[in-house]
This record gives C-alpha cells, structure tokens and sequence, in this order.
C-alpha cells in the first residue's frame, strides 16, 4: 500500500482539496440557471464562466454529478458524420477534446485509437463511401478501407462474420478516440467550481416560471430561485423540462444499453462498428470490452436492463470475435435516450425567452460534450444562436427543414 | 422475457410486436394550418406517464391498443381497435 494513503487515515479533516465545494443553500437570484450536472451542463457552465465571465451561474442536479448519460455512454469519439452541419460541428468538437486534459490538469484518458465503421453489404460499402467523400471535403481525416486493413487492425476477427455477413469495406476514421466519461464530467465541475459557479447536487427542479413569454425563475426541491436564464441539458428527462415551460418538442425518449465484460490482456486497438450486426466495441484502458447496440425498441422511461440485450448483443460479438465464447459479461446498464426524428440534436433559443435547449442527443452526445459547453454557453451569454449550431434549432421542424443526420449513431437506423 | 396480450392471439413474448407508438388524433390535412400539420407530423408527447399506444404483432399482422404506463413498462390493457 503507497505510504501516502495512510495519511487519509490519520488525519481529522480531508487532507486533499475536494475537487467541488458543496455549497449549503441556493442564492435567491442568479444570472444563469443550468438544469443538470452531467457533461454537457457543467461544460456549458465552465465555458460561461471562463470564456464570458458568467460566474453567479448555479448547475442543478436531481442526482448526482455524471450520473446521467455522461456516466452511462461508451465513450466514443468521432467525426466522419455526415451533414456538412454534423461534420464541421463534431469536427470542432474533436479539436476541443484534444487539448481538454491539459485544459483541465486532469488525466481524461484520451486515448486516439482509430475508428472503423464496418460494412457488410454492398450499399452499406456505397454509403461508407459517400461519408468518406463528405468528410474529406471538410477536412476531416477519414477514408475507405478494404477488408486487409480491418483484418491488419483487429487480427482476431473473423472477416466473415460467422458467413452469413462478410466484410467487404470499412470507414477508417484515424481520430477516432475514447476517454474516461466520469472524468470529462469530473474536470469541467471543477473548472467551472473554481471559477465560482455553485454545483447544487440532490437539488431537483420543480417548475419553470415564466412570465409573459419570459423565464423569470425557478422552482426546486431546495426553494426558489429567481434567474432569466434557463439553460435545460437534461438527456432522458428532457421532455419533463419543456413540459414545465408548455413547450412541445418532437423529442422521445427510448433506452439505450450498454455491456462490459471482464478485463482481459489488451488486444483490441481499434474500436469497431457494425450496423449490420447492431454491435459497437472497443476495449477501455482498464482492459474491459466495452459493447452497445441499438435503442430498446419502444418508448420508456426508466433504466431498467434486459436479458434480451445481452443475448443479442452477445450472438453478434461472436460473429465477429469467436474466440471471446468463454468472455464473461461483467456489467450492464441502461441510459435514457432524447430521441429526435432526424436524428440530429435540439440546440438554442427556443420561443419562450430564456429559455434554452441543449436536447435530442439521444445516443449520440458524449462526443459532443466541449462544443455543446462552447456554443451553449456563447448562445446564453448572447442570447442568439451560435453559427455552428443554428442548423440544429427547435424551429426547423415547423418550416419541415430537417437536417436528416443519419451518420449518427451508426448503429440502429 | 416480457410477454404482451395480442387480442386476437393472447400472450406473447414482446419479441413478436413491433411498437407503433402513441394514438395522436390526426388533424384534417385540408384545413389545418401548416404548423398545426407540422406539430402533427414531429411533435410528440415525450413526458411520461400512462399512454394509450399502437402495437402490431407481426406474425399475425393485428394491430391493436395498448394502455402502457412507460415509466413502470407495465401493460394495463390491450384491446382490438372497433
């Protein structure tokens, strides 16, 4: 045992600063309100702060901080999407989780491991290519690969899928990484912390007053708190927040679940994805195979998990990986995804004033966590959309101008 | 496994149905705004709580109601549309 653990035992007080101040009691007023201290809240937060000098800003939290989706994704990161709105958004959202360990003095674990979407069909290999061609054109290093690249990159995988799926192609996306979830939520907590911003946990948001079209307050289990900023970034409880505000939204909500298995030698490099086969892997720093698949098939509010998921996702990894039979499955869990029927997010101003959405990142938004706290925080602090979200407005359903992303999820649609 | 009362076939396992979802009454398309057409079209009721739902049961073809409260996923009832 490290000697300096012994410390922790002896001593009456804490002897290592906590990474947030656990503020006793609400201020009566704010300049901002954040609804949810997951990733993208406490982003938002820590951008408003750091780069608009918005600190009498207050982060709440029903549960806990990262408890949420950011706690519960499996941790990808990329952006061979495939709207020009999707890949110059994601894009920024890259270069931003590059330098976030630094940023925050905090190891996130980012690890670049390379990206393959796998295609199994001959219009799965034509789309593979028109995404390659989109991405290349904005700048994005992606690329079309034949089955030797695959099989150089992951040995171990049986290039015919069992037969009854052979790999024909895959999109190699090189920046391709994961990082440690907990941590991202973790690092932005306690920059926006240290700048002062009030990170209220346990503290569940009751209702929204709004007074002639005007967000004038908020209502909690802790009392009420007057503020003409509201910013919701809640996942999964999404529509119960615009519900507050009478506002109606094509968001649903369905869960999405994840696996681990135990940890093993290190041997998969790459993370990989096959819509085909509803299966996406990687394996994480601690050795475990991560695994999602598709959305639970029908609407539901709650994070229960099904043996279903497990068989199926299962059978579809030893398609591709035979030998992982004697694998055991360690963990899983579920999420609650704001689904959107274009399957691109619900960011901005919305027609109640003050009131702002960062919604309908269903399965998609932990790769998205630093450009969503940038572009919140900005559209906040100005009140008026920022340029790289404005394809993404709660409006554009109303003018029927979806923006149709369907390199979302990759898996599942 | 998660079984559901088919009307016409009685329980199944939830494998066999595909989701439908809610019972939305459909505005006139002749008469109707362009906005209240799009809030049809898009716009869902996403808060929970006990909703009546469309399900088809695929190996029969029967589509059917179904009372589901979606934040216990419990099935109150299911009945053949008249």
């Amino acid at each position: 045992m490290p000697y300096q653990l012994l410390r922790f035992a002896f001593a009456s007080k804490h002897p290592e600063p906590r990474m947030f101040r656990t503020p006793e009691r609400l201020k009566n007023a704010y300049d901002a309100v954040i609804i949810g201290a997951g990733g993208h809240g406490l982003a938002s937060a820590y951008y408003l702060a750091r780069d608009h000098g918005m600190t009498n800003v207050a982060v709440l939290e029903r549960g806990y901080i990262g408890g949420g989706n950011t706690g519960r994704n499996t941790t990808i990161i990329r952006s061979n999407y495939l709207t020009p709105e999707g890949v110059a958004f994601y894009d920024q959202s890259v270069r931003l989780w590059q330098d976030l360990s630094q940023d925050f003095d905090l190891n996130l674990f980012y690890a670049t491991r390379g990206h393959f979407t796998l295609a199994h069909t001959d219009s799965a290999v034509r789309t593979m290519r028109w995404r390659a061609e989109v991405n290349k054109h904005f700048g994005v290093d992606s690329e079309l690969v034949g089955p030797d690249e695959v099989r150089k990159a992951a040995p171990q995988i049986d290039i015919t899928c069992g037969g009854h799926a052979p790999i024909l192609g895959a999109l190699y996306h090189a920046p391709g990484a994961i990082a440690r979830h907990d941590a991202v939520a973790w690092g932005y907590g306690r920059g926006a912390d240290q700048r002062g911003v009030e990170i209220h946990q346990q503290t569940e948001v009751l209702g929204i007053n709004v007074e002639s079209g005007k967000v004038t307050g908020v209502r909690t289990t802790k009392g009420d708190i007057a503020t003409p900023r509201v910013l919701s970034a809640v996942a999964g409880f999404t529509p119960r927040v615009t519900d507050m505000v009478g506002l109606r939204t094509p968001i649903y909500i369905h869960p999405l679940q994840a696996m681990v298995t135990e940890p093993m030698k290190p041997w998969l490099d790459p993370i990989l994805v096959s819509g085909s086969l509803h299966v996406y892997v990687s394996q994480s720093a601690r050795g475990e195979l991560v695994m999602g698949a598709s959305l639970d098939p029908y609407e539901l509010h709650a994070t229960r998990s099904t043996l279903d998921f497990v068989e199926g996702l299962a059978a579809h990894m030893l398609d591709m990986f035979p030998f992982l039979s004697n694998a055991r499955v360690n963990r899983q869990w579920a999420g609650m995804a704001d689904m959107t029927p274009d399957f691109a997010p619900i960011m901005g101003t919305t027609p109640v004033e003050g009131f702002y959405l960062d919604a309908g990142w269903g399965t998609w938004g932990f790769k998205a966590t630093p450009v969503c706290g940038k572009t919140m925080s900005w559209t906040v602090a100005n009140g008026r959309n920022h340029e790289l979200i404005k394809g993404f407005n709660l409006s554009r359903f109303e003018r029927y101008e979806l923006t149709g992303e369907k390199g979302a999820a990759s898996v599942g649609h | 496994m998660k079984i559901l009362t088919c009307p016409v076939n009685g329980p199944r396992p939830v494998s066999e149905f595909a989701y439908g979802g809610e019972v939305r009454p459909m505005p006139d398309g002749a008469t109707c705004t362009d906005r209240e057409w799009a809030d049809y079209v898009f716009n869902r009721s996403g808060v929970p709580g006990v909703k009546i739902e469309w399900w088809y049961h695929i190996a029969s073809g029967t589509w059917f109601y179904a009372e589901r409260d979606t934040v216990a996923d419990r099935v109150i009832r299911t009945w053949l549309p008249a």
